[in-house]
């Protein structure tokens, strides 16, 4: 019982160092950042990595998606004789929420965890601290580039993934199905409004982007050095990485609610 | 250098993809429109009724976009709704200009019609429309043909049939007529005497549960025209 206590007080001790070494970690890649804009070389290197080598996954899922939602929203508006709003379903469900969500999701397990998993290592086998020795700032050299290439990233992921998915729907809806291609896209532009939906999925995508990445490259920073250790930070980034968009995108989506 | 000439290539190339992507959706699936924005004048109408109109509902005249509600509330003075909404100020109205709050189609959403008037003073901003007519309730209406027809029904029984006088169907077979405009002249002939409409209800008893069956959908999927 008296053990039961301690081990909670314990964790309650650690959980609030943790978050105060996060908070402290977010603070020095801002102030370490100059350098990743000054040598936007660094970065590029880094959207490389971790925007463009996710395209593929992002589109294939972005495509499936956008198909099943086709599939799916047709079945459930064909007992309503409203057929024709089959893309309004499609675009709304992706640029409002599929696509910021499922696209950070599939960030966070795609280029996430490689990058807890490369961080981590380079700090087991002590490149980070040999940077250190060479006065290099490790974070300014390896964890701004990162974390800057994910913020850039997630959004243009997010809007690559809602495009594909509203072209997988029309793909399902308007090519296989038979829907009319004008009210297709007619009904899908008269409800779909650039700022409230559109921007408030880009918002949404943006917030995301910084919560996985920053959890990667904390988890990686953080990691202890051994190969224990690393498997345990990738695991837990994903896993943080995917409670935390789920958590933030209902606090957005509560936010960015308008009843009536 | 070489090495990253191809990286610079592609990551050129996914920035590019992005903005397409953005383009295509700011301009295929969603309606740019509402960032231009456009010098507008807002106007004030009060409606006895505004049905399903929501915030963000387009106002057009002549089947034309010309504006949104950006207001709606109520008056606890005149219990009416008051409803705010803006016309693009490219489009002047004249100042008798009309307000009806119209449906596309009869599963679309609800909308602000304009008619104008003849004035030759234009409304300005602030103005308050003084012509307005409210939603058309499909309920209220049915209820008003069934009354009507079943009227109507009555008074031919008491001419015509001398039997046939009190065949005017109680409110129970109401949705009957509603569903079939004849069934309460069929059930008419048939259930002859009694006031009730026994005859009619069993008539009309087949029909009754489809009608409610169809006027569910037809309300949900108005809430959900624009979420």
């Amino acid at each position: 019982m008296i053990d039961g206590v301690a081990r909670l007080g314990a964790w309650v001790l650690r959980t609030i160092e943790r978050l105060g070494f996060a908070s402290r970690f977010f603070v020095a890649i801002l102030r370490f950042s100059g350098a990743s804009f000054s040598r936007f070389r660094l970065t590029i290197r880094e959207i490389y990595f971790e925007g463009v080598m996710s395209l593929v996954i992002v589109g294939v899922s972005g495509l499936f998606v956008g198909m099943v939602l086709g599939l799916q929203g047709y079945d459930t508006l064909v007992r309503y004789g409203a057929a024709d709003s089959v893309g309004v379903l499609v675009a709304l469900s992706l640029v409002r929420e599929l696509g910021p969500v499922v696209a950070a999701l599939l960030f966070a397990s795609r280029a996430g965890s490689a990058i807890t998993a490369e961080i981590g290592l380079m700090k087991a086998t002590e490149q980070l601290v040999a940077m250190e020795m060479m006065a290099v700032e490790p974070i300014a050299r390896v964890v701004a580039p990162r974390f800057w290439a994910g913020v850039i990233s997630m959004p243009l992921l997010s809007i690559i993934f809602s495009t594909v998915g509203i072209f997988g729907g029309y793909l399902i809806g308007v090519v296989m199905i038979g829907v009319d291609s004008g009210a297709f896209w007619s009904q899908m532009q008269a409800s779909v409004d650039f700022r409230d939906d559109v921007l408030d999925g880009i918002v949404k995508s943006f917030v995301f982007g910084v919560a996985v990445i920053w959890i990667a490259v904390l988890e990686g920073y953080d990691s202890p050095p051994t190969a224990e250790g690393v498997s345990g930070a990738t695991t837990r980034t994903v896993v943080t990485s995917a409670l935390a968009i789920l958590a933030l995108d209902f606090v957005l989506t509560a936010l960015m609610f308008r009843g009536t | 250098m070489n090495r990253n000439r191809a990286v610079d290539f592609w990551v050129g190339l996914f920035v590019l993809a992005a903005i397409a992507a953005l383009i295509f959706i700011a301009l295929r699936a969603a309606n740019a429109s509402s960032l231009s924005s456009a010098a507008v004048y807002s106007v004030k109408g009060h409606f006895n009724n505004i049905g399903a109109l929501k915030v963000r509902a387009p106002v057009r005249a002549a089947g034309v976009l010309l504006g949104r509600v950006t207001e709606i509330s109520f008056d606890p003075q005149t219990f009416e709704a008051v409803v705010t909404f803006t016309i693009n100020a490219k489009y002047p109205f004249p100042k008798d200009t009309s307000a009806q709050i119209l449906t596309s189609g009869l599963l679309g959403e609800q909308y602000i019609g304009l008619t104008p008037g003849g004035d030759t003073a234009d409304l300005k901003d602030g103005d308050t429309l003084e012509i307005t007519q409210g939603a058309v309730i499909l309920e209220n209406l049915i209820g008003q043909f069934l009354y009507s027809k079943a009227a109507e029904g009555g008074m031919d029984k008491s001419g015509g049939s001398p039997g046939g006088g009190s065949s005017a169907p109680g409110p129970g077979a109401g949705p009957a007529g509603g569903a079939a405009g004849g069934a309460a002249s069929a059930g008419g002939p048939a259930g002859g005497a009694s006031p009730a409409a026994p005859a009619s209800g069993g008539g009309g008893a087949a029909a009754i549960p489809s009608p409610p069956g169809m006027a569910a959908p037809a309300g949900s999927a108005k809430g959900e025209g624009k979420r």
